[in-house]
């Protein structure tokens, strides 16, 4: 069959039912700028960087326009050229320019484009010198100075996150993104899931670094520092010194760690494979109960705990008790210590939203958290450039001795469908080499943002929903509560699991995948597979966790006052 | 003792009549509106959760719109035109004088008591009766500061 053609700049492109022109244009090797055009989001056309050009001179921005057969487009005539080069002075002449000491210098596509387009002045006053800093989240820092009102962040918030914490407020000259009645954000509902920060193509929401105060506690002789790594991080880390692939590099985050001055560095993985231990006998005893009206669901992810808290407090019985695997992980670290100094317990992730977590007032034991402080992979970036690391030189080392105890099932935790494919590993009736392989083709692997999937254990027909990005939580819920019946749904507030967590590198989504492929890689070459298979948490039960594993690796969070706002 | 804001029979009667889809939101701000002559911030929750949409998303509604207010207003609501017509034809003096009279300024537009809230509107679309005010949208055409100053007298009686 003939295909249908439109010609971009000269070059014939064949059709293929892409949603935009934009995708067109991208298809025939062009990198057509803009800042308000996600493919994940609705079309918002306000940046109009994407224009085009037509035979007879109109202009149209290309997110928005829907392609045709035979049209002749031009993206880069003088005009195109002339326009692009005003708006974007016209953005700087609105934007608090102190890029040399902005925390996203080098993630900016602002920056990025004024260098592209080569903005050498920009004829207009400033109008945003001064800095309108909102710090009030553990999690995330919005500056309203150098919001250019794009609205990803918006609709990243409301369409794919079902939050609703910001929205666009006033209008006209006066419009900024704001939370209702411009409450700080620690007060709206806002998760701190922080996929806004990873969609803001400028620093007007980034991740709140942390680092001075892992710096200061490295700098004190009386205080131990230790730290664990979750999953994620392994496979986002590379690419930011060099290292191609999504390829796990925890040898050198090991390596590097101890260089920066860590007294003892553990991996996630084990704390991981507790949690599947602990999920998997809790789901099992649930089953035993008899039918429950609701599934239970998962309770690894803070923003999707928070999010259950303050949207669906009904629900709160039915998500798991058990504690994140960086909690638990992080109390059987504490509670095992036996130095007398200070002990400084830092968890290396891929999320903004542990820093909350890691802070909550339920994990504290003597007014002491568990988790001293939560650095994600894009601070540990900066602190490893910081030292003077050459991180792709470095030779890789194991983790302590104390806590290594390692599987597949711990590994896969990081990307979406791996935590129920672990806790099946653990529960299904085959557990030779052909079953764990006939596991990973059940539908549970993928970056879908709603797999569901039925699996038969013991007898019994298992109904389980996996669900990335919280209104997909949403749509999952409202199914439930019309009658669809299931027994155990995993729920990750960052589409496609904690490998696009908001603490990590800013990605497209190939990459994200390509992390998440990184996880299953690293799964692979570990030879215990499932969570049971792990001697180290074996022995820490037989040891640690005595008659205490409710009391350290469990969690009841107290009812939180609803927020409205 | 001032009663709560949230009233929710009074919400749903509104409700009743706008439906509660997404793009009901502005006939049902009008109608809150008309309530209680501003959005009371109170409300916002409650009408949010109905619709199904998030507090900042109706916020940003509210706050695109110059009609709503989120302050409360007088029970007589003044609005000196001062369009281009109006304008010409003297409309500041008026503004002027009805502001010394009700000790208002553009910052704080309403009185402490309740009783009255002044501003001005871009235009009314009554040029040919300029210069004009309105009360409550009631028209009160071809005024001048000494027949501005009659009318609040004569409102202040009524009271």
């Amino acid at each position: 069959m003939k295909k249908e053609i439109m010609i971009v700049d000269g070059i014939p492109v064949a059709l293929d039912g892409e949603r935009n022109v934009l995708s067109v244009i991208r298809k025939a090797g062009i990198q057509l700028p803009t800042f308000c055009y996600h493919s994940e989001l609705s079309i918002h056309g306000a940046c109009r960087m994407c224009m085009f050009e037509d035979e007879q001179g109109r202009l149209a921005a290309a997110c928005s326009a829907i392609p045709e057969a035979g049209m002749n487009i031009r993206t880069n005539t003088a005009r195109l050229r002339k326009y692009r080069k005003t708006i974007l002075e016209l953005i700087l002449a609105n934007h608090c320019r102190d890029c040399t000491t902005c925390q996203f210098s080098n993630d900016c596509k602002l920056q990025e484009l004024a260098n592209r387009f080569q903005i050498e002045d920009v004829r207009f006053p400033n109008t945003n010198l001064l800095r309108k800093i909102d710090a009030s989240s553990p999690c995330i820092v919005k500056d309203q100075s150098k919001c250019i009102l794009c609205g990803d962040c918006v609709r990243m918030c409301n369409e794919i996150q079902n939050v609703g914490a910001i929205d666009f407020a006033g209008r006209g000259s006066k419009m900024t993104v704001s939370t209702a009645f411009n409450i700080p954000l620690a007060e709206s509902t806002c998760v701190g899931c922080g996929q806004c920060a990873s969609s803001c193509p400028t620093g007007a929401i980034i991740v709140r670094d942390d680092s001075q105060l892992l710096w200061d506690a490295i700098s004190d002789e009386n205080i131990k520092v230790t730290a664990q790594i979750a999953p994620a991080v392994r496979v986002a880390i590379g690419r930011a010194f060099g290292l191609g692939g999504s390829e796990s590099a925890i040898g050198q985050i090991t390596a590097a760690l101890r260089r920066i001055g860590f007294d003892e560095v553990h991996d996630t993985v084990t704390g991981a494979d507790m949690t599947v231990i602990e999920e998997a006998a809790e789901f099992v005893e649930r089953l035993k109960q008899g039918p429950h009206e609701f599934p239970m669901f998962t309770s690894c992810c803070p923003a999707w705990v928070q999010f259950a808290e303050k949207k669906y407090p009904e629900l709160m019985e039915n998500v798991s008790t058990c504690r994140s695997p960086m909690q638990m992980f992080a109390s059987v670290i504490k509670a095992s210590e036996t130095d007398t100094r200070r002990h400084f317990h830092v968890a290396i992730m891929p999320c903004t939203a542990k820093k909350f977590e890691a802070a909550r007032s339920e994990f504290a034991v003597d007014g002491e958290p568990r988790v001293d402080l939560v650095i994600t992979t894009q601070e540990l970036i900066h602190m490893i450039k910081e030292s003077g690391i050459v991180f792709s030189e470095l030779e890789p080392e194991a983790v302590d001795s104390k806590f290594a105890g390692l599987t597949g099932a711990g590994v896969i935790f990081g990307v979406s469908g791996g935590v129920t494919e672990a806790v099946l590993r653990s529960v299904s009736d085959d557990k030779s080499q052909t079953g764990l392989k006939f596991l990973a083709l059940t539908g549970v692997r993928g970056m879908e943002g709603i797999k569901e999937t039925t699996i038969e254990v013991g007898g019994a027909k298992l109904r389980i929903g996996i669900v990335s990005g919280l209104n997909n939580a949403s749509k999952l819920i409202q199914k439930i509560k019309e009658g669809e019946h299931f027994d155990l749904v995993e729920v990750m507030a960052c589409p496609g699991g904690c490998v696009s967590g908001a603490g990590q590198p800013i990605a497209h989504s190939a990459e994200k995948r390509e992390r998440g492929e990184g996880l299953y890689t690293a799964d692979r070459h570990m030879s215990s597979k499932r969570s049971d298979e792990n001697a180290v948490v074996a022995a820490l039960y037989e040891g640690i966790l005595k008659d205490r594993s409710h009391e350290l690796l469990h969690v009841h969070y107290k009812p939180r006052e609803a927020t409205q706002c | 003792m001032s009663k709560s804001k949230l009233e929710p029979n009074v919400l749903e009667e509104i409700m009743a009549k706008t439906g509660t889809a997404e793009s009901s939101v502005i006939a049902i701000l009008q109608g809150v509106q008309e309530h209680y002559r501003y959005l009371p911030r109170e409300v916002f929750g409650y009408i949010a959760a109905r619709l199904g949409i998030g507090v900042a998303r109706l916020y940003s509604v509210a706050t695109f719109y110059e009609n709503f207010s989120l302050e409360p207003k007088g029970r007589y609501v003044l609005r000196v035109c001062d369009g281009t017509a109006c304008h010409v034809r003297k409309s500041i003096p008026i503004l002027t004088r009805l502001r010394a009279e009700l000790g208002l300024s553009e910052a704080t537009p309403t009185t402490e008591d309740l009783r009255f809230t002044l501003e001005t509107v871009s235009c009314l679309g009554a040029c040919g009766l300029a210069p004009v005010l309105t009360v409550n949208d009631k028209v009160y055409p071809a005024m001048t500061p000494e027949k501005a100053s009659e009318l609040l007298s004569s409102l202040k009686e009524e009271e």
